[in-house]
């Protein structure tokens, strides 16, 4: 039989904005345990939260980037539950009037670009952190239990989709353009190890030829591309395995543990919690003016579907490029500065998807860390072009100007790697090359023209390098006679 | 006369003419409290050598930098939900027995700016829970004038104080006639503000749409006076209104010529006792005999306030409640051994029946499937009840209507009756459902026990209201002080007998 996967995702994005969503306290993560905390975010009696301004804009330009349509009148709800990490016992969340609602987000997939709906956007405050003390770490067999309140109403994005992904491929694809398209936006960093961006899960499975949907569990837990889609994968195969068997789906909430690579059900639906949402009494309705949302839309960057575009017609650039270069804006930008000061885009192209990107990878840095700058790649990219140095000396050149942040030139001189341009050097190297290798030169006397192709590698070789690869060969040539 | 019985207008005058010091008005007061205290219960913390010490500190102040402010050094009762940082604030509850604030409250911190001298923390309803301040948990306190009877609540602490001199002024908090009922039950002035007029950070919330606090005095010049102090717009308060606070003080005018009073049927209702009603008709009569208009008018949803009220105060009350659950602060039970059975020993513990009961009603008013029927209805009757206040208004300058359908009744006389009790507020709670502001003067006595009338004012138009109230007050008369205020009443054996409380909270 055959089954699809029917799958829409639930993303909570932490705002970088300065202060937490509905107080003063700082934002910034890795603070010792509840020292970024006032009355308002501790629940102290008394205490009222005010709306971090800030973080309207910034939902307001997700919101737009995002195609939603935006409430001019929204209005924020208590979520009430008890847990020790919710100081308030409510989370301030929005219910049925979120900021926006009814966007689109279009992804690239391997059978073209695919609009996945967006259901809605809306603001919220994170919980704090517990911290249990025992060997599972769970609440329920803690000796201890401690709380740290620090990210406690650090202002959260939530994005629901709607079900409209099939494969947990493409739910990858979906998470990572999502987060390239925040990044763009500059209102998160989306860091999943820092827990900036979280994601959950609601997979249901049906035939192929059914229409309706089948029923769904929620997975909880997704905070890394790697985990989302082994959650997808397991949890996607045990729906199947129980619909193939005749079985039934129960709609439940469900764990994933990335130890073990299975979902484990938490609660069934008779369980799941009534969260008695209501207006929030202690915040007046937002209204959000036209002018705002012109504002924001001002305030909105050239987003990577635009880019992209323009980089191919700008740059020229094939589009597997262009979509590489603008999958992240730092790169994007780091492209862009270099296009300024060198005129061949696809050989800067070619350098940062390379060399540049698989240093980035090999030592886990960001684009934006990096030791080298446009400038470094630009100069290096001079010194080939004036034939100081060979290309297959700027590899080494560039990995050491990555290591050391030093600039292409002092490199090249301090290690001696300047291109041997005289030629009389050469000849002698050429001669050498000659005299050592009787069968290459036999045969490319004979005709082969593929021996060539090694003497200039062992030329090379004598000289480390440092020679220009068409020099050789027409020294070689001129050795050699003939074609 | 004795200084703890004189307006604190009178005061003012004579602390800043330098005729008596603020030493010696506290003295007086805490005397006052000393003898009266074990009687009365007003406060559930005295701050007996705090205030002595700050009494000092504003006259060395006073004499040398001369000008007090109009509530400079005078002896203030605050309502124990007003967080004050260092002093302790219960809400009259166990779960907050131990409580100190971290922080002032808004109004705090805008008397502090005035050097106020708080003398104690007022006994309260917990959490403001109640018209009787029986639901206390450090004991019921006695009413001045019937010390067998309820001083209202729930701010019955503050009133009972500002009656029997035990302070010269009180802050109390009105959700539903928190303020007005206990000051008509004491034979004392309370003013409800409208809605966003005084800041409400860090008043410990009861029901966030309908919290207000409010002034109670001894007259309606003290009650502009300390209006001036506390409203204004605060940042903190995002429901805070920004608007130009005018000098309430200049609203004091004797002159009621040409005013639109309307009189609501609705109010007038059936359970209102005989001589209340006598005494608020007779009110009415002296307005009109001033030359004010009145006319008795109908505002038709005002029938469904108490229903509409049971649904949206318990409901914000059972989430504002939640964070007491013994993780961060205030009680928490012994010897649990997980996180439910932590949360249901301390909340079980900590909070009294009133408490519980409005908790489990607004949880249920809220839940999935009633949300619609009770909560989303209850707000619709709202709407209607604030339009019909707002058409209203579009005729009358003011309201009137009694301020409690009966005087003080008599303690655990309505404990066991909670719809008996809810209907102590049936003429105060319309107004807090609708935001507007009200003020409830004495207009009379039935068997020596205080009746109020309650005046209600456009948003925002506290003015007219302080002026309806003050004519009322000049032509009046009422000048009649609770019998223990006889200079040198003793306590009968009888009335020391009563001194054993029922409370089980610790008293300071
Ligand atoms: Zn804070």
């Amino acid at each position: 039989m055959d089954f699809e996967a029917v799958i829409g995702l639930e993303t909570h994005i932490e705002l970088s904005t300065v202060t937490k969503m509905f107080c003063g306290c700082s934002t910034v993560f890795g603070h010792p345990p509840n020292t970024q905390v006032c009355p308002v975010c501790l629940a102290l009696p008394g205490s009222l939260p005010l709306i971090n301004r800030k973080a309207v804009e910034y939902t307001i330009k997700v919101a737009l980037a995002l195609n939603c349509q935006i409430q001019s009148f929204c209005q924020f709800h208590r979520k009430n539950y008890f847990y020790p990490d919710l100081p308030k016992g409510y989370q301030i969340s929005q219910y049925d009037l979120p900021l926006g609602r009814n966007g689109y987000l279009e992804i690239n997939t391997e059978d073209g670009t695919r609009k996945v709906r967006i259901h809605r956007v809306h603001m919220e405050e994170d919980t704090g952190k517990l911290i249990h003390s025992g060997l599972t770490g769970r609440i329920s067999e803690a000796q201890e239990s401690a709380v740290d309140f620090n990210r406690c109403g650090v202002p959260l994005l939530e994005i629901v989709t709607e079900p409209d992904l099939r494969t947990p491929e493409e739910a990858k694809i979906f998470l990572s353009s999502l987060r390239n398209l925040l990044q763009y936006l500059e209102v998160s960093d989306c860091n999943m190890e820092e827990g900036s961006l979280r994601c959950d899960a609601n997979i249901s499975v049906r035939r192929g030829d059914m229409d309706e949907l089948g029923t769904k569990t929620e997975v909880k837990n997704l905070n890394s591309f790697r985990f989302l889609s082994r959650a997808l994968q397991y949890e996607i195969e045990r729906q199947k395995k129980i619909l193939a068997k005749g079985g039934v789906i129960r709609q439940e909430t469900r764990h994933f543990d990335a130890t073990t690579n299975r979902t484990t059900s938490l609660r069934s639906k008779e369980m799941a919690h009534d969260y008695r949402y209501f207006p929030e009494p202690d915040l007046v309705p937002l209204e959000i003016s036209d002018q705002w949302v012109d504002e924001g839309r001002r305030s909105l960057p050239e987003l990577p579907g635009a880019k992209r575009l323009r980089f191919m017609e700008g740059y020229g650039l094939p589009e597997y490029d262009a979509e590489a270069l603008t999958s992240s804006r730092a790169m994007a930008d780091f492209f862009e500065e270099c296009a300024k000061r060198y005129h061949r885009p696809k050989i800067i192209s070619n350098w940062l998807m390379g060399d540049f990107t698989s240093l980035l990878n090999a030592t886990d840095t960001a684009v934006e860390r990096s030791k080298v700058t446009p400038e470094h790649l630009t100069e290096m990219l001079k010194l080939i072009d004036e034939g100081v140095i060979s290309g297959k000396i700027a590899k080494s050149v560039f990995e050491e100007m990555f290591n050391t942040g030093r600039m292409p030139r002092e490199v090249v001189e301090e290690k001696g790697l300047t291109q041997i341009a005289d030629e009389e050097e050469l000849a002698r190297l050429v001669a050498e090359v000659i005299a050592e290798n009787e069968k290459a030169t036999g045969d490319y006397r004979e005709g082969k023209g593929s021996a060539l192709g090694f003497l200039v590698g062992q030329v090379m070789k004598k000289t480390r390098g440092r020679a220009n690869p068409e020099l050789i060969n027409r020294l070689l040539r001129e050795r050699l006679g003939g074609s | 006369m004795e200084l703890w019985d004189m307006k604190g207008h009178q005061l003012a005058e004579m602390i800043e003419k330098k005729e008596v010091s603020v030493s010696e008005v506290t003295r007086s007061v805490l005397d006052r409290i000393r003898s009266l205290e074990p009687l009365l219960n007003c406060y559930i913390t005295v701050l007996e050598e705090e205030s002595q010490t700050l009494a000092r500190q504003i006259d060395k102040y006073i004499a040398q930098e001369g000008h007090p402010a109009p509530l400079t050094g005078l002896p203030m009762a605050v309502k124990d939900l007003i967080c004050t940082r260092g002093v302790r604030t219960t809400c009259g509850s166990r779960i907050l027995d131990n409580y100190l604030p971290v922080y002032d409250a808004t109004v705090i911190q805008k008397l502090k700016d005035q050097r106020y001298l708080p003398v104690g923390k007022a006994n309260m309803d917990e959490f403001a829970m109640g018209s009787s301040t029986e639901n206390s948990y450090y004991g019921p306190t006695r009413n001045p004038w019937n010390t067998e009877r309820v001083p209202g609540g729930s701010s019955g602490g503050s009133a009972a104080a500002v009656a029997a001199g035990e302070a010269i002024v009180a802050l109390g908090s009105d959700t539903g006639g928190s303020i007005r009922q206990p000051a008509s039950l004491c034979g004392v002035v309370g003013l409800k503000p409208t809605y966003g007029l005084v800041s409400r950070y860090g008043l410990v919330a009861f029901a966030s749409s309908l919290d207000q606090i409010g002034p109670i005095t001894r007259d309606v010049q003290d009650a502009a006076i300390f209006l001036n102090a506390i409203a204004g717009h605060d940042v903190m308060d995002s429901t805070s209104v920004k608007r130009e606070i005018p000098d309430y003080t200049k609203a004091l005018v004797d002159d009621v010529r040409g005013l639109k009073i309307g009189v609501p049927q609705e109010l007038m209702v059936e359970g209102v006792e005989m001589k209340v009603r006598d005494s608020v008709n007779q009110a009415i009569e002296l307005l009109v005999s001033l030359g004010a208009f009145c006319e008795e008018t109908s505002l038709p949803y005002l029938e469904h306030s108490l229903s509409a009220y049971y649904i949206i105060a318990p409901a914000e009350a059972s989430a504002n409640l939640a964070r007491y659950d013994g993780v961060k602060y205030g009680h928490r039970a012994r010897g649990s051994r997980n996180i439910r059975e932590m949360y249901k020993k301390t909340r079980s513990e900590g909070f009294g029946a009133e408490v519980k009961r409005r908790i489990m009603l607004g949880t249920y008013a809220l839940s999935a499937g009633y949300y619609e029927a009770y909560y989303g209805q209850a707000q619709k009757v709202r709407t209607l009840i604030v339009n019909d206040f707002r058409q209203a208004f579009q005729k009358y300058d003011v309201l009137v209507s009694p301020t409690s359908p009966t005087v003080a009744f008599k303690i655990g006389e309505k404990v066991d009756n909670p719809l008996q009790m809810y209907l102590s507020d049936v003429c105060t709670i319309p107004v807090n459902l609708a935001g507007i502001p009200a003020i409830s003067v004495p207009c009379g006595t039935s068997d020596g026990l205080p009746i109020g009338l309650q005046i209600i004012g456009r948003a925002f138009d506290e003015e007219t209201i302080l002026r309806v109230a003050y004519t009322f007050e000049q032509y009046f008369g009422f000048n009649q002080s609770p019998p223990l205020t006889n200079p040198g009443v003793q306590l009968t054996e009888d009335q020391k007998s009563q001194v054993q409380m029922s409370g089980e909270g610790r008293r300071r």
